[in-house]
């Protein structure tokens, strides 16, 4: 883990709050988009992710059309969990306080329809699952015990349904949505906001080369969706929102049908 | 786990509450309870803030996401002696323990702040004025001794003359130097617990202003209220408030006043409300308009000059007599600007005039007489301070940061300074201005010294001292 923190962000004053926020997964597609939205709606950002170099690019470029440090980042590899709670404190320490976190680390390895790949599959649930844990579990804690804040788990309509194409991907996507309601019924008796993301196909890296995507959204449209989702404390949003209406018939397939769907 | 070793965060505001930082909360009982929280913050890569009563209406005692580390059960008074009147005490200890402790003996604290809640560390770390400023001065210059832990782990005492150096330094320090362990303060002698006191109002600013400097003299005390919603020919217009102590004889109930039961402020107020509750009676008028009425009447019925004869605890302690007082604001921002005698007419009046036309006025203003000190961070002046008090809401929040960045560049082009406990806006650029590069190179220096690994900080450090 290197850390890179050029100067911290200033802290807030009465005339001047400031959010506070950590974006884990924040290097390239909706994170990035994300971060660049949020960053303009006036929040203080910490950014994670493994690529050093496009993160401080990142940084870089929030900071010089903000005209103040608004981003601070922090080179992270979400399956070394056990760095988790050291690099929270610090991240605490750096912004002053948190007000939201949001896990949208997540990677689909692609698999052939008659293979199976117990290490790709390993790998997907690492990242886009037990990373989740290891970052929100902690997060919930601090959470808790100031009896404010949110948390925002970036999940897929993959997790609504299993389907052929990749069952380790939509499991973990799955495990993360339930793992999320689960929070947020914990949690919202305490003060604290669980949003629970589902995009459809947006046009990223972690999509790139698959083949039959349709209605494919940009990564800034979605990163406005949640931005909106935030601010208007919403439990649940589908990214567009027609995926809602879609994933309401394709979670009502009866199974006989969809176990003959290539869908 | 490194996090749970902490403890939780707990949620701290200031005083004001228009700020808010979570901090691991550290209750030390001794010098080394101090020292093992400093080891700590050392092993975990943390800073700590020190926090006394949490009266500080600005960033003072908050460090978001680091230690705070609470004087508060430090609170043992551990030497008075009633002939000398010196004490000795612990940095929690109260200015309400305080007066409470040496009263009875015929003693009164030299140098008291609006409210008794404030703890000694807290006062010293701040260094509080009264309204005996131009009399005398600051609650530093009582200070006999005291003795300090600094971060990197020495103990150390220091008197005017033994290291003074860091004397002037640590009183006013903001706590970024070390902890003061003990406390020696000498008290002023007082034969009676009743003050004369004389009010009578004044029609405008220039008045205002002739009349705490002319009067300040001839008193023990002096402080002004200014209506800040007053315009036009009654801009700076208001009431002031002179007390003077009785002389050996005067009061020949004497042994009746000095008690401390004498001096206790009423729990009810028209022996009906309960004070506690009556922050929820202000509220309904801490707006332009209801606050213009109220002021209005105050100044109507201050209409005839009067003297009477006050407890010490009533005078000194207007803020005590509403508890949660700064609750009716919501949200609370105090402005205080020091000004030099000479340019303090014209400045108050821009920044007056200003408040208005902006629409943006302050619902309370306080006026006092100062004089410079020898202090390292010294926010006095040979002049006057005007505090404004005014209320935090979503929608003047921008316009009011607008308004306090003006007020900045008035105070600075005529010679003024300002005061850390106060202010919660005031920029780095802004005190380098009026500390000067070379008072904050030696600041710098010390802090260098004192605590090599920056252990202390504090949410208003970052601020006022960023690079």
């Amino acid at each position: 883990m290197t850390h890179i923190k050029p100067v911290p962000p200033a802290r807030a004053t009465p005339l001047t709050p400031r959010k506070r926020a950590i974006l884990v997964g924040a290097s390239s597609g909706i994170g990035a988009a994300l971060a660049k939205q949020l960053a303009s709606d006036g929040w203080t950002l910490a950014l994670l992710a493994r690529r050093a170099d496009r993160l401080a690019a990142l940084c870089e470029e929030i900071n010089a059309s903000a005209g103040e440090v608004r981003a601070v980042s922090y080179v992270h590899d979400v399956t070394d969990t056990a760095s988790v709670p050291g690099l929270l404190q610090q991240i605490l320490a750096d912004l002053g306080g948190l007000d939201l976190i949001i896990y949208n680390s997540g990677i689909a390895l692609p698999t052939g329809f008659k293979h199976y790949n117990f290490e790709t599959d390993r790998k997907m649930t690492e990242v886009n699952y037990i990373g989740a844990l290891a970052w929100l579990d902690p997060a919930a804690t601090v959470f808790q015990s100031l009896g404010a804040g949110h948390i925002v788990g970036i999940s897929s309509v993959a997790g609504d349904r299993g389907r052929v194409k990749n069952p380790a991907y939509n499991a973990s996507k799955a495990a993360l949505t339930c793992y999320l309601e689960a929070l947020r019924n914990r949690l919202s008796r305490r003060g604290v906001h669980v949003l629970t993301v589902k995009p459809g196909y947006v046009a990223t890296e972690l999509t790139q080369g698959q083949k039959g995507m349709f209605l494919v959204i940009s990564p800034e449209k979605a990163a406005a969706d949640i931005s909106k989702a935030i601010r208007r404390r919403k439990q649940q949003i589908y990214t567009p929102w027609f995926w809602g209406w879609i994933m309401l018939i394709v979670r009502n397939i009866p199974s006989v049908l969809f176990r003959r769907m290539s869908f | 786990m490194k996090t749970t070793s902490l403890g939780p965060l707990i949620l701290l505001e200031n005083f004001g509450h228009s700020l808010k930082a979570p901090s691991y909360l550290s209750r030390p009982k001794s010098a080394d309870d101090i020292s093992a929280a400093f080891k700590f913050a050392k092993a975990e890569g943390l800073t700590v803030v020190l926090r006394g009563a949490g009266r500080s209406y600005n960033d003072a005692a908050l460090n978001g996401g680091g230690i705070a580390l609470d004087l508060q059960r430090m609170n043992h008074i551990l030497e008075w002696n009633p002939a000398s009147g010196s004490i000795t005490a612990e940095p929690g200890v109260t200015l309400c323990q305080l007066w409470q402790t040496v009263l009875p003996d015929g003693w009164w604290p030299p140098v008291v702040s609006g409210t008794m809640t404030t703890t000694l560390g807290g006062c010293l770390g701040a260094n509080i004025h009264g309204k005996n400023n131009f009399r005398m001065g600051t609650i530093g210059e009582h200070v006999m001794e005291f003795t300090a832990l600094l971060p990197a782990g020495a103990e150390i005492t220091c008197s005017p003359k033994k290291n003074g150096d860091l004397f002037r330094a640590m009183i006013g320090g903001l706590g970024m130097l070390g902890v003061f362990t003990s406390i020696t303060l000498q008290m002023k002698r007082v034969y009676s617990g009743l003050l004369n006191v004389r009010a009578w109002n004044v029609p405008d600013l220039e008045t205002h202003l002739h009349e705490i400097a002319e009067s300040a003299p001839r008193h023990n005390y002096i402080v002004g209220w200014l209506d800040a919603t007053a315009r036009g020919k009654g801009l700076g217009r208001g009431q002031l408030h002179a007390a003077d102590y009785l002389a050996e004889g005067d009061d020949p109930d004497a042994a009746r006043t000095l008690r401390v039961d004498y001096q206790t402020l009423p729990d009810k107020f028209f022996g009906l409300v309960p004070k506690s509750l009556l922050h929820y009676f202000m509220a309904p008028f801490m707006n332009n308009l209801g606050t213009q009425g109220v002021n209005t009447a105050k100044y109507i019925l201050g209409g005839r000059a009067k003297t009477y004869r006050q407890s010490h605890a009533a005078f000194h302690f207007l803020l005590d007599y509403v508890p949660g007082w700064e609750l009716a604001y919501g949200q609370l921002l105090q402005y205080q600007s020091f000004l030099p005698k000479e340019t303090a007419l014209e400045a108050w009046t821009e920044m007056l005039s200003l408040s208005h036309r902006r629409s943006l006025p302050s619902y309370l203003g306080v006026t006092k007489r100062h004089r410079p000190d020898g202090f390292l961070l010294s926010h006095a002046v040979d002049g006057l301070s005007l505090a404004l008090d005014f209320k935090v809401i979503a929608s003047n929040r921008a316009r009011l940061a607008q308004m306090l960045q003006d007020f900045d560049r008035i105070v600075l082009e005529a010679g003024g300074r300002f005061y850390f406990a106060k202010n919660s806006e005031t920029s780095a650029e802004t005190t380098r201005r009026f500390l000067g590069e070379e008072t904050i190179a030696r600041f710098r220096l010390l802090k260098k010294r004192c605590d090599p690994n920056h252990l202390l900080e504090s949410d208003l450090y970052r601020r006022i001292f960023s690079n």
